[in-house]
């Protein structure tokens, strides 16, 4: 344990050498206007940051959930404008199905439970794919899409090359990549799909953008927090820095209490992924109390800022207009809430403190 | 940078799992269907025949040394053990404050003499302890204690008043905190614990009712109360940070996430197998946050038992934990449409009522919650 957690102190610190170096307001605001930051994304690609679940043989750092959580949260908690947690998410999917991982910046799709894409027979040999999927982070910017398709004989994984589908570009509150993709007909590889594995649907996906998310979130507010209360320190009103005023100290305390909450989700998802946990319970939980976090977190964070956070000159948005993007993607708060809800309910009272603690029959 | 707080992910040791498997059969063959009513006491609940049973099963001074009458086990083994007793409610408040504080505070920095004697009756489930730190004018602000002990022939005389001391008219002993000296710049000085034996001429207890009507708290008046030599706790003055050292102990147990766990049972029993979504969203809200909760105040056992002072995060816990349990009673109310009525035979309602007649108190015991944020804007660096 103590040398994993020094590992990980290591990991840590070099996340956050490698962010701080490549992500700057420049390089946030070029990828809000569309530049994608190819620097820090090779970058963290040379030094194996990017698929780190994946095994060294499929290209992979080989590496355990917890490494996949420490570099998911730093890049949350710098705002790293590149899609880190779906490239891994892609990784996943392909390498459970046996295909070929390509390198670069990697996504999913579809992201959200009720679209769906289909995969039939060409008549000329080969697949074609068809559907529209909406919110896909980095669809555009993607040098490949892992993509989950329902063929007649079963769920697919198909990988998804650039060009032949169109593109709509949207993006979130952030200024992130969340395009909507409309394939008609694409023509697929015999090469490019295998079944889905057991286990690998398009709920076990969603499932795991949004532990994804929460880590994110985790990781922003953490940031905001740590800003928030620098911020204290440093402005003063009538006389002192405002930090000294107890209504301010009051906020901070709840502000602490969320973030603090926040990451022991995570860490307990995360724990849930690399053990083989109930990952559908804890990583419900994550998303809805991560999320419920996020709200209160960043409007203390605001609050606290007073005008200045409120400018785009202030660092203080790029962490908290992510939150209230993340937040929503891949289920908010209530989508998760009455998942857990459902299985809380149908399972019944007498079976509550059970699944609490994990030890439900 | 980024986590000002720290919350070590712990693993349940390998004996949990047969220590819950035994403490369920154990609870099934106490309590039977005991009522939701009665559940809703959670750790106010006042039985010295379950306290005995418990003490015979091993389960007061669970990681206390054998020598003085524990079974050194492990902190998280412990807990296991009272997160099972306070989630099916059971009657734990008799040997409650002793077994958490008292005894710890002893074991620490009491005599041999006192070790001896008193924790081996408190590990039995046959000595109960009261807590006497807050005074009429001394709440929040404990170091205002005027509450008087003057070196007498063979011991010390006390003067002064306690209140709100929780059992002490059921309990055998106090720790009262009082002053000795003069409290100097910090006003933290001056002050020290006795062991106060309750049945000491002098010593007065007169009932304090509760919003429920019930006696649970107390005023205790000294009247020249005599407290020998021996029953001094630790040293002479250092009482300030004797009282400061237990509290991360007091504040991150899990009696401060389930207090109000018998109202969530009896929402689900309510809501049935297929609740509307708005049932359904609130239920997994609360369990998202009761989930969290618990692997925080676990995280913080760990860390007690691995020798880290989580003073900041026990804070967090009891702030975050006393918010959810005051919630749910609220949240309770506006699904289920009911009146609340005390001693209504509907488990939903007895336990909905109980619950929201004590919960004012949760954010006020054991420190309140504007204290404990004061606490974690400390651990902030702000203050
Ligand atoms: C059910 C129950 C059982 C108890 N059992 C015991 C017991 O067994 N033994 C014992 O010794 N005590 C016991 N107490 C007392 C408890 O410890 C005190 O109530 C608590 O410390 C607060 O003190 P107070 O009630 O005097 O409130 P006060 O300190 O007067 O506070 C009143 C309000 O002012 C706020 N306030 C006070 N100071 C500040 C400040 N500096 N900044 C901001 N806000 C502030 C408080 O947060 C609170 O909201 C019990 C209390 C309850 C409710």
């Amino acid at each position: 344990m103590s040398e994993m957690s020094e590992n990980h102190d290591l990991l840590r610190h070099s996340l956050d050498r490698l962010f701080t170096q490549q992500v700057n307001r420049p390089v946030l605001e070029a990828a809000e206007a569309g530049t994608f930051p190819t620097a820090l994304w090779s970058a963290l690609e040379e030094a194996g940051l990017t698929l780190p679940m994946v095994p060294a043989e499929q290209g992979g750092a080989g590496g355990t959930a917890f490494d996949a959580l420490a570099i998911v949260r730093a890049a949350g908690s710098h705002a790293a404008p590149v899609p880190l947690p779906e490239t891994m998410l892609a990784g996943w999917l392909l390498w459970a199905c046996g295909l070929k991982i390509p390198a670069g910046p990697l996504s999913i799709a579809p992201v959200r439970p009720e679209e769906n894409l289909t995969l039939s027979a060409n008549a000329g040999g080969g697949f074609r794919l068809d559907g529209r999927v909406t919110r896909i982070p980095w669809g555009r910017d993607a040098r490949a899409l892992a993509v989950l398709a329902t063929a007649p004989d079963g769920l697919k994984v198909v990988l998804v090359e650039p060009g032949g589908f169109a593109l709509t570009p949207a993006r979130n509150l952030a200024g992130e990549p969340r395009d909507t993709l409309t394939f008609t007909g694409l023509a697929v590889k015999p090469g490019q799909v295998a079944p889905a594995p057991a286990g690998v649907d398009g709920a076990a996906l969603h499932l795991r953008g949004a532990v994804m998310r929460s880590a994110q979130m985790a990781g922003a507010l953490e940031r905001s927090l740590d800003f928030t209360v620098r911020y204290a320190g440093e402005r003063s009103q009538f006389g002192r820095p405002i930090g000294r005023f107890q209504a301010v100290q009051q906020q901070l305390a709840i502000f602490a209490g969320q973030t603090a909450a926040a990451g022991r989700a995570v860490d307990a998802a995360f724990e849930a992924l690399a053990a083989g946990g109930d990952i559908a319970f804890v990583g419900a939980i994550a998303k809805a109390r991560v999320g419920e976090a996020a709200g209160q977190g960043a409007a203390i964070a605001h609050q606290v800022h007073g005008a200045m956070g409120f400018t785009r000159e202030h660092a203080l948005h790029y962490g908290t207009r992510r939150l209230w993007s993340w937040r929503d993607e891949f289920g908010a708060e209530s989508y998760w809430q009455e998942a857990l809800g459902r299985r809380i309910a149908a399972a019944g009272a007498e079976a509550f403190w059970p699944l609490l603690t994990g030890t439900a029959d | 940078m980024g986590q000002a707080f720290r919350f070590d992910p712990v693993d349940l040791p390998p004996e949990a799992a047969g220590l819950r498997a035994d403490v369920r059969a154990f609870l099934r063959e106490q309590l039977g269907e005991y009522p939701a009513g009665r559940r809703a006491h959670s750790w106010s609940g006042f039985s010295p025949e379950f306290s005995q049973a418990m003490g015979r099963r091993g389960w007061i001074a669970m990681i206390w040394p054998k020598r003085y009458g524990g079974h050194e086990r492990s902190a998280l083994e412990r807990y296991v053990m009272l997160e099972e007793m306070l989630a099916a409610g059971a009657p734990v408040g008799a040997h409650w404050v002793a077994d958490r504080q008292s005894g710890p505070l002893l074991l620490r920095f009491g005599t041999e003499e006192q070790k001896a004697f008193f924790l081996p009756k408190i590990a039995a489930g046959d000595c109960y302890f009261c807590i006497g730190m807050s005074e009429p004018d001394s709440g929040s602000d404990l170091a205002a204690a005027r509450t008087r002990a003057v070196r007498v022939e063979g011991g010390w005389r006390v003067n002064g008043t306690k209140i709100w001391t929780s059992n002490a008219h059921h309990a055998h002993y106090m720790i009262l905190l009082a002053r000795t000296g003069e409290a100097g710049d910090d006003r933290h000085g001056g002050l020290s614990q006795f062991i106060v034996d309750l049945k000491t001429p002098g010593l007065q207890i007169r009932p304090i009712l509760d919003l429920a009507g019930e006696h649970h708290f107390n005023e205790v008046v000294f009247e020249d109360v005599f407290v020998p030599e021996t029953r001094l706790v630790g040293t002479e003055g250092g009482g300030w940070q004797q009282v400061t050292s237990e509290l991360a102990f007091e504040r991150s147990g899990p009696e401060r996430i389930l207090s109000a766990f018998a109202v969530l049972v009896e929402l689900v029993r309510a809501a049935g197998p297929a609740p509307d979504q708005r049932v359904a969203v609130a239920l997994g809200r609360l369990t998202a946050h009761i989930a969290t909760l618990r692997r925080m105040s676990l995280s913080v056992a760990g860390m007690l038992q691995a020798g880290i002072l989580p003073d900041k995060e026990a804070a967090v816990v009891k702030d975050l934990g006393t918010l959810f349990e005051q919630e749910v009673p609220e949240i309770a109310r506006s699904l289920i449409a009911c009146e609340p009525e005390l001693g209504s035979d509907e488990a939903f309602v007895a336990a909905l009522s109980r619950t929201m007649l004590y919960a004012p108190s949760f954010s006020i015991r054991g420190g309140t919650r504007e204290i404990l944020r004061g606490i974690i804007a400390r651990g902030l660096g702000l203050r």
